[in-house]
């Protein structure tokens, strides 16, 4: 049996979890953990909110979907995730413009990450206060290469959209490096 | 669909360089604690700009700036009362009492300095409303972004915000590819000059501030500035080591990810 991870991310309130529920066959599990890191270790622990969501897509492969919030908690939850990592998806709240710093900061973060593949996902598109794509994609000074796609994180379809546009920019990815 | 926030989230300097990069046509309106004010784009070109209740009429401009005594000023108001700031300034020209020039000028010497007022404010409702614009019979202007932007970034005092705009110094920078972004059409300071001397994908921002002996808030500020005028973008020096994390990841066997990627691709689609 291979499983490989796919990461959501974002600032607090964007719609990791909603977003993990819409698509996961199983109950999505939103622990609580502590989790201390080597460094750390003399310290209190962290309280970190992790989601767990699954996809079979085989008796062979299973995808498991992790949301965790951005930036700084972020960093303990490397080694968990390490392994058969496919690709981030950063979540935007669309409508919340004083999240938009934050979200930012993770999106320069990933910069320095390349070639980790990752798309954003400008959630919430459905509320009347939710910025215009163009404008969000401006807004977060997002790379020109990254896909910025519209989402509403409880309508299936959208995140579906979201989930392929990631595994097509791996594609993508692949492709050029053959190039 | 809105475009609307509070300069907390989102400062003037942003909003600015949004209407720039996005060529937007209509009214910016900023809610101020005591005073509102409203500046007006034209395919993302600053056009007009009104402060409060501030007199901001062509004659009110003249005054201000001295081009029109205080006694004529009177004059003119009684007998041209009933004239549109256009009609007005045709007068003026055609009498000979001023040029075109000089009118352009003085307008463009006002809404640039409410402008710069406005950078200062950090707290306040904002609102853009696209298509929305100054009635006709006012004298407009057009002028480009990014200059007004670098202007306003100079006068930015919350340096700590900056820090979260530009948290990796050990990143590079790379002059922009589009229309209009020509750093030789901007007027830079000695400072800023030396900064863009450097800019270079093998030259982290780390290491231009080393080279021209500034400090983190001084590199900061300037590139900023720069971000936000929409000439420079900021990417990943050449030949960085990732970042530890990164650097961890097990990413799935190159071999198999086509196969695998193609597996997941059937699977969510049946979803
Ligand atoms: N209208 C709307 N509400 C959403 C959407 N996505 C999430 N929400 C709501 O936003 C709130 C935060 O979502 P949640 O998934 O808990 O955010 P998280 O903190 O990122 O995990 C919840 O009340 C969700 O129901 C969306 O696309 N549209
Ligand atoms: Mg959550």
């Amino acid at each position: 049996m291979q499983t490989v991870k796919m990461v959501v991310t974002g600032p607090f309130n964007s719609g990791k979890t909603e977003f993990i529920k819409s698509v996961s066959e199983i109950d999505v599990v939103s622990t609580e953990r502590k989790i201390s890191s080597e460094a750390e270790r003399v310290k209190e622990t962290t309280t970190v909110a992790m989601d767990f969501g699954r996809i079979t897509v085989d008796d062979e492969l299973v995808l498991y979907l992790f949301g965790t919030p951005g930036q700084k908690r972020f960093d303990f939850m490397w080694e968990i995730l390490s392994e058969g990592m496919l690709g981030f998806i950063v979540m935007v709240d669309s409508a919340r413009p004083e999240t938009f710093r934050e979200a930012r900061g993770i999106l320069q973060t990933f910069r320095a990450y390349a070639p980790t593949p990752y798309v954003v996902a400008a959630n919430k598109q459905d509320m009347e206060d939710s910025w215009e794509i163009e404008d969000l994609r401006i807004a977060l000074k997002l790379d020109g290469r990254v896909k910025m796609l519209p989402c509403v994180a409880t309508k299936r379809d959208t995140v579906k959209n979201v989930l392929l546009e990631l595994l097509y920019s791996i594609l993508e990815e692949m492709g050029e490096k053959k190039k | 669909m809105a475009l609307k926030g509070n300069l907390r989230d989102f400062s003037v300097v942003q909003i600015f360089n949004l209407v720039n990069l996005a060529h937007k046509t209509g009214t910016l309106t900023l809610e101020g604690p005591n005073v509102a004010a409203w500046v007006s784009f034209r395919e993302g070109k600053l056009i007009h700009a009104q402060l409060g209740n501030e007199d901001g009429t062509l004659l009110g401009v003249l005054t201000k700036s001295s081009k029109v005594r205080p006694e004529q000023s009177k004059l003119i108001k009684k007998h041209a009362a009933d004239k549109s700031d256009k009609e007005l300034g045709l007068l003026l020209i055609n009498a000979g009492y001023l040029s075109q020039q000089d009118i352009l000028a003085s307008i463009q010497h006002y809404v640039l300095e409410v402008v710069y007022r406005l950078f200062s404010w950090i707290d306040g409702f904002f609102r853009f409303d696209n298509d929305v614009l100054p009635p006709d019979d006012h004298i407009t202007i057009r002028l480009d972004l990014e200059n007004v932007i670098i202007e306003g970034s100079r006068r930015i005092k919350e340096v700590e915000a900056l820090a979260d705009e530009i948290p990796n110094l050990d990143m590079a920078l790379t002059f922009v590819e589009r229309p209009g972004a020509n750093i030789r059409n901007v007027h830079l300071n000695t400072m800023e000059w030396k900064v863009v001397s450097y800019i270079n994908p093998k030259n982290s921002i780390r290491q231009i501030a080393r080279a021209n002996k500034m400090s983190e808030v001084e590199i900061r500020k300037i590139v900023y500035a720069l971000l936000e005028a929409g000439l420079v973008e900021v990417v990943r020096p050449e030949g960085m080591p990732l970042p530890s994390q990164a650097a961890s990841f097990k990413p799935v066997d190159e071999k198999q990810r086509a196969t695998l990627v193609n597996r997941l691709i059937d699977r969510i689609r049946s979803l």
